[in-house]
């Protein structure tokens, strides 16, 4: 543990001015299962943690038909999936926000403290990914939005300037006949870090996909948005045949590491798996 | 003795709530972190980021100026060394050479943690790097790395080899003629196994508080599995007598064999005595992994022969165990388990105990037998599968009986594999069909001996006829709650009137580990010796009261003591709680105590039957149903013989599955966190269900057996036979994890 100094914030601005004040080593806090256990286990420079879990707008889960759905960047994942219009329409943000860690971590760990730290196996960034999520950042300059595929520039790093937090996540209102998914491969069965995890959405008009979207985590060095599985999908209906060259697009642009949570080839097989199975769950979704 | 009718039991068998239940519930139990003391400081650990060094130098002086420090220490704040080699307490602080990443080195207690922290930071250690090495058979290579030059290897015969090794023992047993054995077979298979370090993976990190008085006495609290241990161990290292040390009793979160050895206690003794304050340590879970001391991974090579007809006719082990940085692997007790299931006549086993740059390793759970009876298991399987025979069949019909011998010389008593076998075989698991795609059944037995040592309890009667009963013996498993009904049966009453208490070493005899799944063992006979040494005391009273001569009083197992005239017909008679109450007016008090020391205890024999679905697309094994059979003896309260039954099964599938010490080419172990040294948890395990044998152990008052160990052995190699028979792969490495699995099942080029 390294001895912290603790500031709550209830503005974005008071946000903003804090972090610009305390320089690099100066943290925002949100459900703090990441950044905590990184303090106590020394593994960053760590000096200040700002806690913005008195801000409403960074709390906030609201929906609306036309509008589409904000999620606030703290909000913990039992709000997410607690919340009746989550459940009805984005089933996948459900997939992700029940398997973060254990209830008790999902009690506090938030899906905008996921994207910021940026880790490539991050559970909740795949299915933002396809949900065309757009991260709303403050800083010093005011606001700015950026695609969820563009938050991550590698492990650990994102977009994010000196002095700017992320407020809030939004997804557009799904569009009729449209399903999404999002699973995850771990050795055991819960409070793991993903081998491979992916998330699929698709559109469909008839029997054919018009539209779709394929992400993959901890294959590279950020969550991959794998606009070549989804091509492989759109224009025709789905079969054997465009599963699999969607899945054999995922492999190709899978490129892990070995290491001890999965080897190279482990992690290129299961991209492929996890593509065709997030597949046959968002079609299955779809087809409502 | 030995009787297949049950003995009409008023208390053993039954299952009452356990005394140290509400307490432990309700959080109010104090475990070792817990003790807070006035003044108390704590205290952090430097530890070696290198696999293998020579210490330079040590550089305390930045640490001891920063504020708020109040003493740092190194091994040269232990007494002077004696003689050449390596010391028990080099691996409390390392001496000139550190032996694996984590060794630790020095220490610090300040105002705070952070401080602590910050200072051990601060401390500067030259060191001069090493080559490591970290595979047995690497280390056995002439020209290998070698981490102790004094070492030679201790043979078989006795005698000592004439050069420096990382090979501390050879161990060789043998009993007929092997190559006859192998001329008799109609089938010689020989396989090669390998199994990778594992932890106890207990839930409560080592703690140790140390408080060293002007007067020189030191009293210390511990999470340990044997307080007398303890307090022999610091008073060893500190050059002290055994009375300046008393080891006050804490509740224990786990320990599985990993809380036999003594880490932190003498650091924070020479805190203590640095700054004049109690001095508190605790371990972080990346230190427990890295720093103390799991079971040995190992290498293995076993050949078996047997006729058509299904006899075992020879069988041969090689095996090759991983000790860490000093001598002390299991492989001991891993070369007497191997074969010890199986009465086949011609045997050869040979065992070495070998020095690599890990973690000392200590005991867990059967130590050494998970590994080498996964290895004869596993090849059982295959040579039933070449005979074409049922597995369970195969083992029967070689299975050991009474009058059966091992090779290492040990003769049977009456044992319980073959019942367990039929239980098995009749189970409705085994019963039951298993079918669907890539899915399969496993089997296989265990073994283990249990053991017994000293024991001392004693007991009081108090007015009310409550007995509160003084034990030395630390409760991890239910030994409280097992030792109090054993005494309660003796007596003939309830066993809510016993209080049971686990105290500091100046306040009861001396007591051997809890280890070894001796402690109901033991336990129960100083527990009942206890008993009737109190069944003696209050007939004497009683014939005092009656006036009558004490042969004529008797104290019947009912708990009513009865003296002459009720012979007769005439009411002259107490109840134990009549005659406690009489006691203060007749002569006082009555103490029972008893000081045990047996060698009777009855081994252990287990079998295990699993079902497993593999995904095969992933690797991942399913665990579908799982059935442990066991012969306990006598279970005394058979709720806790269930629970160590299913957390044996339970951690055994652990390391079948994906438990594992995963190590960089540094010799640093890159999964020290329960994240990634992958533990089962509650949603990878189905039920476990267990059918309970009772084959009682005549060495015991109550057949008692011991139960703890043997339940780890099985789960390995039936999960290997339920994983061959789901998907065609025989994985002879531990663990069986997807990446595994997968990366055998899927073409080169994919
Ligand atoms: C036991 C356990 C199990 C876990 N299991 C999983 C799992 O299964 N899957 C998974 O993906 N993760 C898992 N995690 C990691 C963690 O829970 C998740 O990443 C979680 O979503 C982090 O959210 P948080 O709100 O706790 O973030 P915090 O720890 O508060 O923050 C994380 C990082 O993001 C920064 N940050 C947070 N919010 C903002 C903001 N609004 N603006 C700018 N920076 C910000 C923080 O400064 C910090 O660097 C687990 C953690 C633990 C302890």
């Amino acid at each position: 543990m390294q001895d912290l100094r603790y500031a709550k914030v209830s503005t974005v601005d008071d946000a903003v001015a804090a972090l610009q004040a305390g320089g690099s080593t100066a943290r925002v806090l949100a459900g703090g299962t990441d950044v905590i256990v990184q303090a106590r286990a020394r593994t960053r420079a760590i000096d200040m943690l700002i806690d913005i879990k008195g801000i409403d707008e960074v709390l906030q889960v609201a929906f609306d038909a036309d509008g589409g759905l904000t999620i606030g960047a703290a909000a913990p994942c039992y709000r997410i999936y607690g919340d009746a219009d989550v459940r009805e329409h984005y089933p996948a943000l459900i997939d992700c926000s029940t398997l973060i860690g254990g209830t008790g971590v999902q009690g506090r760990a938030s899906l905008g403290g996921n994207l910021c730290n940026s880790s490539p196996s991050g559970d909740s960034i795949p299915a933002m990914i396809v949900l065309e999520g757009r991260a709303e950042i403050a800083g010093p300059n005011g606001r700015r939005t950026v695609p969820v595929e563009d938050f991550c520039t590698g492990p650990g790093r994102n977009v994010l300037e000196p002095g700017e937090l992320l407020v809030s996540i939004h997804f557009p209102a799904p569009a009729p006949n449209s399903g999404a998914a999002f699973l995850r491969f771990i050795p055991r069965n819960e409070m793991d870090i993903a081998v491979v995890n992916a998330a699929t959405q698709l559109r469909f008009d008839g029997d054919t996909v018009s539209w779709a979207r394929v992400s993959l985590g901890a294959t590279a060095p950020t969550p991959l948005f794998v606009t070549a599985a989804g091509e492989a999908l759109v224009g025709a209906a789905l079969s054997d045949e465009t599963i699999a060259a969607a899945a054999a697009a995922s492999k190709a642009a899978a490129s892990p590491i070995d290491d001890m949570r999965g080897s190279i080839k482990q992690r290129k097989h299961l991209s492929a798996v996890y593509t065709q199975r997030t597949i046959a769950i968002a079609a299955e979704r779809a087809r409502g | 003795m030995v009787t297949t009718e049950k003995p009409k039991y008023k208390v053993v068998g039954t299952r009452p709530i356990r005394p140290d239940g509400v307490e432990k519930v309700n959080g109010r139990a104090e475990y070792g972190a817990d003790v807070s003391l006035p003044g108390l400081l704590p205290g952090a650990v430097l530890r070696s980021p290198h696999a293998h060094a020579r210490i330079l130098s040590i550089d305390t002086s930045k640490a001891e100026a920063m504020a708020g420090v109040r003493a740092v220490v190194t091994s040269a704040d232990f007494p002077p060394r004696e003689g050449d080699g390596p010391q028990a307490r080099d691996n409390v602080l390392a001496h000139d050479k550190v032996l694996y990443v984590g060794h630790a080195v020095a220490a610090v207690a300040a105002v705070d943690l952070h401080t602590a922290e910050d200072a051990v930071e601060l401390i500067e250690v030259q060191y001069e790097v090493l080559p490591h090495v970290m595979d047995v058979r690497d280390a056995m290579l002439d020209g290998a790395p070698i981490l102790d030059a004094t070492l030679r290897t201790g043979e078989p015969d006795g005698s000592k080899g004439d050069s420096a090794t990382n090979v501390a023992q050879h161990i060789h047993y043998e009993k007929g003629d092997l190559a006859a054995g192998f001329a008799e077979a109609d089938i010689v298979i020989e396989r090669e196994y390998e199994t990778t370090m594992a932890h106890q993976g207990y839930i409560e990190p080592q703690n140790g508080t140390a408080l060293w008085g002007p007067d020189d006495q030191i009293r210390i609290w511990t999470s340990t599995q044997g307080l007398f241990a303890v307090r022999d161990t610091v008073a060893g290292m500190l050059g002290l007598p055994v009375k300046s040390v008393k080891v006050e009793p804490v509740e224990i979160g786990g320990g599985f064999g990993g809380k036999i050895p003594t880490y932190l206690p003498p650091v924070a003794a020479l805190l203590s005595r640095k700054s004049g304050k109690p001095v508190k340590l605790t371990m972080s879970r990346k230190e427990v992994l890295e720093a103390t001391g799991p079971t040995s991974g190992t290498y293995m090579r076993v050949k078996m022969g047997a006729k058509k007809d299904g006899t075992l006719t020879a069988m041969e082990a090689w095996l090759a165990f991983e000790a860490g940085g000093y001598p002390g692997s299991p492989v001991g007790a891993a070369t007497m388990c191997v074969f010890a299931p199986y009465a086949c006549a011609n045997q050869v086993i040979d065992g070495y105990d070998v020095l690599v740059n890990k973690p000392q390793t200590a005991a867990y759970r059967a130590p050494g037998a998970p590994a080498s009876e996964y290895a004869a298991e596993c090849l059982i399987d295959e040579i039933a599968e070449a005979l074409d025979r049922d597995p369970l069949e195969l083992r029967l019909q070689n299975s050991v009986k009474e009058g059966d011998s091992r090779a290492d010389g040990f003769t049977y008593g009456p044992v319980g594999h073959v019942e367990c076998l039929q239980e098995a075989q009749e189970s409705p698991h085994y019963q039951s069909e298993l079918s669907g795609e890539n899915r399969g059944r496993g089997v296989a037995s265990g073994f283990w001996f249990n053991i017994g040592f000293e024991t001392s309890m004693a007991a009081q009667i108090q007015s009310d006829g409550t007995v509160p009963l003084v034990m030395g013996a630390v409760d991890i498993g239910g030994s409280r709650a097992s030792a109090a009904m054993q005494f309660a049966e003796t007596l003939g009453i309830a066993s809510e009137d016993i209080k049971p208490h686990i105290v500091d070493t100046d306040s009861v005899g001396f007591t051997f580990l809890t280890g070894g799944s001796r402690t109901a063992f033991a336990n129960g006979w100083a527990a009942y010796e206890c008993a009737m040494d109190m069944r003696r005391q209050m007939e004497e009273r009683a014939a005092t009261i009656w006036d009558c001569d004490r042969e004529s009083v008797r104290y019947d197992d009912d708990g009513v003591i009865r003296g002459p005239a009720a012979a007769a017909g005439a009411p002259q008679e107490f109840t134990f709680k009549e005659l406690a109450a009489e006691l203060p007016n007749t002569g006082g008090g009555i103490v029972g105590r008893a000081d045990v020391s047996k060698t009777t205890h009855g081994p252990a024999f287990a079998t295990h039957i699993v079902d497993v679905e593999v995904d095969a697309e992933t690797g991942k094994v399913e665990v579908l149903r799982y059935t442990a059979i066991q012969d306990v003896g006598t279970a005394i309260h058979p709720s806790y013989v269930e629970g160590q039954m299913q957390g044996g099964a339970a951690q055994g599938i652990g390391m079948a599955l994906n438990e594992e010490y995963i190590w960089d080419d540094k010799g640093r172990m890159v999964n020290s966190s329960l994240l990634d040294y992958r533990m089962p948890t509650a949603l990878d395990l189905p039920m476990l269900d267990t059918i309970i044998v009772e084959v009682p152990n005549p060495g015991h008052p109550y057949g008692v057996r011991g139960v703890g160990e043997v339940p780890i052995i099985p789960p390995a190699p039936a999960l290997h036979a339920a994983i061959y028979n789901a998907i065609g792969e025989r994985m002879r490495t531990l663990p069986m994890s997807p990446r595994r699995i997968l990366e055998r099942t899927l073409p080169d080029d994919e």
